[in-house]
């Protein structure tokens, strides 16, 4: 009948249509502006300028500095020199913004390529994140600094690699030198001497041993490994500490480095994946590891549930807490005929940013809190020293054990790098296939292919 | 004089009034002089229309826009036109993404639905004493927030959780697992948690529904020899076709855009078995750095939802009929 409203169908069909050509037509206006377009023109920082260390001459200055140490010790480093900075340059002050690892991991790429951005950050070392910060040219070089600062001689070779990037980007582990890291990292074996006396099982001092212990643990009716992997990447650091005893250095930096030039498939990684496998047939781990939260992990150890927990040293303060005197680390026992070999690095560097007003008080400060002093404090508040390590007196035995097995591998050792560094999808490439390798649903040759495909793809990209 | 015309519909002829047929809405005409002009109404909306503008359809068109490229948040993003759509399609984890969400709706929706029915037919008929006890408790997992739901089911899937400790006390020691690690598993232990979510939502809006019903209508039902069951699909049913379409909207979309009780539970995990749309949104916007990829995704996200509910809504609406 005439004059009647539409019936529901044809009105919403209607309406359908008038949203779609809205939408469209707001699409295309804002076609305009392409994203990223407000960096696009970001001038790459220059390697040669004067530097001044004259802190006390440029007048007041406000930095602003975005960090992770968020824990116990690490805070209370932070705080504490940071205020020394403050009395040594009165007219510098400090804004300190902290949050948690993962927060700033969500954060600080919005951050650093918004309008508001902070002079000094904590960049994590990846590809992911200081690599793209770099290419970005997000990032300044500390080179002319690190010439007049020393730092390349503060920092043994080892450890600037961790934190070097060739100046688009594209190579890590070698290059300028884009942030300095407070503390270091390493992955070792945890052990608690009660299991170890109560089944009659000396502390391994070479890998043979650690296996022979394993399954005398086994057959004694133990768990001999502990390992919670539901988050995806702490298997990475058993599978790394399998891989450093039995591959050669160079093919995992290269791997690690997302470097072109070697290769997923070689024997070596297919021993690897096949030993983890084999140590999971033969039940030297916790059941269900794939369901098992890190938390619920350690401190499953922390409760006696496994003799050897194999991780990096921030859990220490932890299960000194909960274990007490029953509690040791050591470097992963290398095989005979090799030197120490462990995957660890540097905690996060701090890096300055390329829109930071007063680059000169950045470096200063960045120079204050990484200097000789700054390594004591770091010390006595609980943390593991990325400099000087041997030269440190540590605060207790297990933080000794610490700082023996990190000078151990980044001196005549081996430091090895995080395998998740290679490439910006690396760790979810090799987090999830772990899960799968640990699971059963792939065979080590799979877990091999599903990894190299990753690494490949990016070095074609990358070069 | 009135004229009667044809279906009992008046058409009065008299005089001075132009013709008029009464039963049927008049267009309304433009007024002059007296009451408010025309864009009055518009100036009432206009706040709230600017909030919903800024705060949705903005972002939807931005979302849009970035969909037509690559782009890691930091450089100058590449055009690559309808390119991230085509990933969502040829992507095998993309895919499978959306493959988990619509496994996710039959333990968001289909089961709550089936579940919610049933009780709260029992409930209706029953006449419970104490039904707003039974009420509240039936609802209460939908005032958790979902994070602390996550924690809570992190727990009890746990190798040594309360599901494993239950299976061990019945004898079925033999079932128990880790749960939240185990490759065919992962996914419906998840998809419980959810069903313990929106059972409550469903029973709740079902019953009332239910009480809307005259109770004659089962008497009638009863002298004709209807049995229970037959009460249920033939009266029941019929007359909660609206609070079940509610009830399923609500349900589909929290089952499609579920992003904290998988980042909390398994992050995705094992491998990729559990992961959704929602989180490899966040995933490749924050943590891979392809921002125009995550855009895409949200938006097949949001077609997706959309086309659904109208589905459902489409369905509900042929029962008002």
């Amino acid at each position: 009948m005439a004059g009647r409203p539409q019936p529901g169908p044809v009105r919403r069909g209607r309406a359908v249509l008038v949203g779609g050509v809205l939408s469209g037509v707001l699409a295309l206006l804002l076609a305009a502006c392409t994203p990223g377009s407000q960096n696009a023109g970001a001038p790459a920082p220059g390697g040669d300028r004067a530097v001044r260390t004259d802190i006390a001459a440029l007048g007041p200055v406000t930095l602003t500095v975005w960090d992770q140490e968020v824990r116990g010790g690490q805070n209370e480093q932070m705080e504490k020199l940071n205020a020394a900075f403050h009395q040594r340059f009165p007219n510098v002050t400090i804004k300190r913004v902290s949050r948690s690892f993962d927060d700033l991991a969500t954060t600080l790429r919005l951050a650093i390529s918004g309008n508001e951005v902070p002079d000094v950050v904590q960049a994590n070392n990846s590809r992911a994140e200081m690599g793209a910060f770099v290419a970005a040219n997000q990032l300044l070089s500390l080179e002319p600094w690190a010439k007049a600062y020393d730092w390349h001689e503060r920092y043994p070779a080892s450890v600037q690699q961790y934190v070097s990037y060739s100046a688009d980007g594209k190579q890590f582990g070698q290059g300028n030198l884009y942030g300095l890291p407070q503390v270091g990292e390493v992955v070792g074996v945890y052990y608690n001497q009660a299991e170890l006396d109560r089944l009659h099982i000396a502390a391994p001092r070479t890998w043979d041993e650690f296996e022979a212990a394993l399954g005398t643990a086994k057959a004694a009716g133990a768990t001999p490994l502990e390992l919670g992997n539901l988050e995806k990447w702490p298997a990475l650091h058993v599978f790394g500490t399998v891989q450093d005893q039995l591959a050669p250095p160079d093919q995992i930096a290269t791997l690690a480095f997302g470097r072109s030039g070697s290769s997923w498939n070689t024997p070596e990684n297919l021993q690897t994946a096949q030993k983890i496998v084999d140590w999971v047939k033969a039940g030297y781990f916790n059941t269900g590891v794939n369901g098992i939260d890190d938390n619920q992990a350690w401190q499953a150890f922390a409760k006696g549930q496994a003799v050897f927990l194999i991780g990096g040293s921030w859990y220490a303060p932890d299960l000194r807490a909960a274990l007490g005197d029953k509690v040791h680390f050591m470097a992963p026992p290398p095989r005979a005929g090799r030197p120490v070999s462990a995957t660890g690095g540097t905690g996060l560097p701090f890096a300055i940013t390329s829109k930071a007003a007063q680059p000169d008080a950045a470096a200063a400060y960045l120079d204050f809190i990484t200097n000789p002093d700054a390594m004591k404090v770091l010390t006595a508040t609980g943390n593991l020293p990325v400099v000087d390590t041997a030269a440190q007196q540590p605060p207790d035995r297990i933080s000794g054990e610490l700082f023996t097995a990190f000078a151990a591998a980044s001196g005549q050792g081996k430091l090895l790098p995080y395998l998740d560094y290679a490439t910006p999808t690396m760790s979810d490439t090799i987090g999830a296939a772990l899960q799968d390798l640990l699971g059963g649903a792939k065979t080590p040759q799979q877990f091999l292919d599903t990894v190299q495909a990753d690494y490949a793809a990016f070095v074609a990209k990358n070069g | 004089m009135a004229d009667i015309g044809p279906s009992g519909t008046g058409i009065m002829t008299s005089g001075s009034r132009p013709p008029v047929a009464v039963g049927v809405p008049s267009v309304p005409r433009p007024r002059r002089g007296l009451g408010p002009p025309g864009w009055v109404p518009l100036a009432y909306l206009a706040p709230g229309f600017l909030v919903y503008a800024a705060f949705l359809l903005y972002p939807l068109g931005r979302a849009v826009h970035l969909s037509l490229f690559d782009w890691d948040g930091l450089t100058l993003a590449t055009f690559v036109g309808f390119g991230n759509y085509v990933d969502v399609v040829t992507d095998e984890k993309l895919r499978a993404a959306f493959g988990h969400a619509l496994v996710l709706i039959v333990f968001f929706a289909g089961l709550p639905t089936v579940v919610g029915l049933a009780l709260a037919a029992v409930l209706n008929r029953a006449k419970v004493r104490g039904l707003a006890f039974f009420r509240t408790v039936v609802f209460l997992p939908q005032v958790v927030a979902m994070v602390v739901v996550g924690v809570a089911w992190r727990r009890l899937y746990a190798p040594d959780g309360s599901v494993n400790d239950l299976l061990r006390a019945v004898g079925l020691g033999g079932l128990s697992r880790a749960w939240l690690g185990d490759t065919t598993l992962a996914l419906p232990a998840v998809g419980v948690a959810g069903t313990w979510v929106q059972t409550g939502l469903v029973t709740v809006l079902l019953l009332a529904g239910m009480s809307r019903v005259p109770g004659d209508l089962y008497e009638a039902a009863r002298l004709d020899g209807a049995g229970a069951v037959r009460e249920f699909f033939a009266i029941t049913l019929p007359s909660v076709r609206a609070e079940l379409a509610v009830a399923l909207t609500l349900t589909v979309i929290a089952a499609l855009k579920t992003f904290d009780l998988i980042y909390v539970t398994t992050g995705g995990g094992p491998g990729d078995r559990t992961s959704v749309p929602s989180f490899e949104v966040y995933n490749r916007a924050f943590r891979l750095g392809e921002v125009g990829s995550a855009a895409a995704v949200g938006v097949t996200l949001t077609v997706l939802i959309f086309v659904i509910n109208m589905a459902v809504a489409r369905i509900g609406e042929r029962g008002e009929r």
